[in-house]
């Protein structure tokens, strides 16, 4: 058994593998498993959405008239930004290249705390024009209980989305100062392959999410009173 | 190693298709294709996912095991989705 570890064995492979190799893998697998649930958490908001939209299709179009697309819109891209910065840190972390590597993260943390700045600007629109379901919620016409049903799911949505990014940057200021401290190597970083699945998975629910909640019936043109 | 390290110019190419899909998607649905919209918007959303599951998330790269764990979790969401729906929409007759 033991002769199965050299001494040539490398200090971050932990003694329940028998490989780096190996080792990396089940750390990914492992993410992927817990990804796995994520996409039933946020399928079952989906699904909801899915429900009530097919029940009151009219009422989501004109709740979706009342988002502001220019603004979704910039945050899609500003999302997607940060995905790419994602992937270069990762790219950095794989080829050693410690300097890429801290300078992608803040990249990415930039980027996320950008989109968190928008995501705040477009709820205190809501609140202003009394769209917050709970909070003096108020809407005129006969459609008011269900466009209050779709911005209750807009902000269920994405409120756990915006949470998501939350803990996301709060891991990458954990991650950043570990880049900076030489902590990652080509061999052996899996914290930020990992991180960077997290990071793909959250941009991958926005990518649902904006089109469904932003882009109802836009030909249309208006959408009751605004 | 064994790691796969995925081309820097595959990783912009994806991200320009990423914009670029995103662009399309906001200015279709400015156009009336009817209950197409709808349709088209989420296929471009799968698309973009689907870009970003197999190569920011290196899932094209990774081991079977992974891509099991993969197609498996949008499975059994699309198992959730598609049975409730059968559900609802037969409830009128």
């Amino acid at each position: 058994m033991s002769d199965m570890h050299s001494a040539a064995q490398p200090s971050h492979l932990t003694h329940h593998f028998d490989t780096v190799e190996q080792q990396r893998d089940s750390a990914s697998l492992g993410m992927w498993v817990f990804l796995a649930q994520e996409v039933m958490f946020f399928g079952g908001m989906f699904l909801a959405y899915l429900i009530y939209r097919s029940s009151y299709p009219s009422a989501f179009a004109e709740g979706s008239h009342h988002l502001d697309v220019v603004l979704g819109g910039i945050n899609t891209a500003i999302l997607i930004g940060s995905s790419l910065t994602m992937a270069l840190a990762v790219y950095g972390a794989q080829t050693g290249r410690r300097g890429m590597l801290v300078l992608c993260l803040l990249a990415t943390m930039a980027l996320g705390l950008a989109f968190l700045g928008i995501k705040a600007v477009e709820y205190h629109h809501k609140y202003v024009d009394k769209l917050i379901p709970g909070m003096a919620f108020s809407y005129p016409g006969p459609n008011g209980n269900h466009v209050q049903l779709f911005f209750g799911l807009y902000f269920a949505m994405t409120g756990m989305h915006a949470l998501h990014m939350v803990i996301g940057i709060a891991l990458l200021v954990w991650l950043i100062n570990d880049a900076r401290k030489g902590r990652f190597t080509p061999e052996y970083h899996s914290h930020i392959e990992i991180f960077g699945l997290y990071w793909h998975f959250v941009d991958i629910v926005w990518i649902f999410l904006f089109p469904l909640l932003y882009l109802i019936g836009r030909h249309a043109g208006t959408g009751g009173a605004h | 190693m064994s790691v796969h390290i995925v081309p820097l110019k595959i990783y912009f190419a994806i991200f320009a298709s990423l914009m670029i899909l995103t662009t399309v998607t906001v200015v279709v649905a400015y156009y009336d294709l009817g209950p197409l919209n709808t349709v088209v918007a989420l296929l471009i959303a799968v698309v973009k996912a689907t870009l970003v599951i197999l190569y920011f998330m290196h899932v094209r790269y990774s081991p079977s095991l992974t891509k099991l764990v993969v197609a498996g979790s949008f499975l059994w969401l699309a198992i959730m989705l598609s049975i409730t729906m059968m559900d609802y929409v037969s409830r009128g007759w």
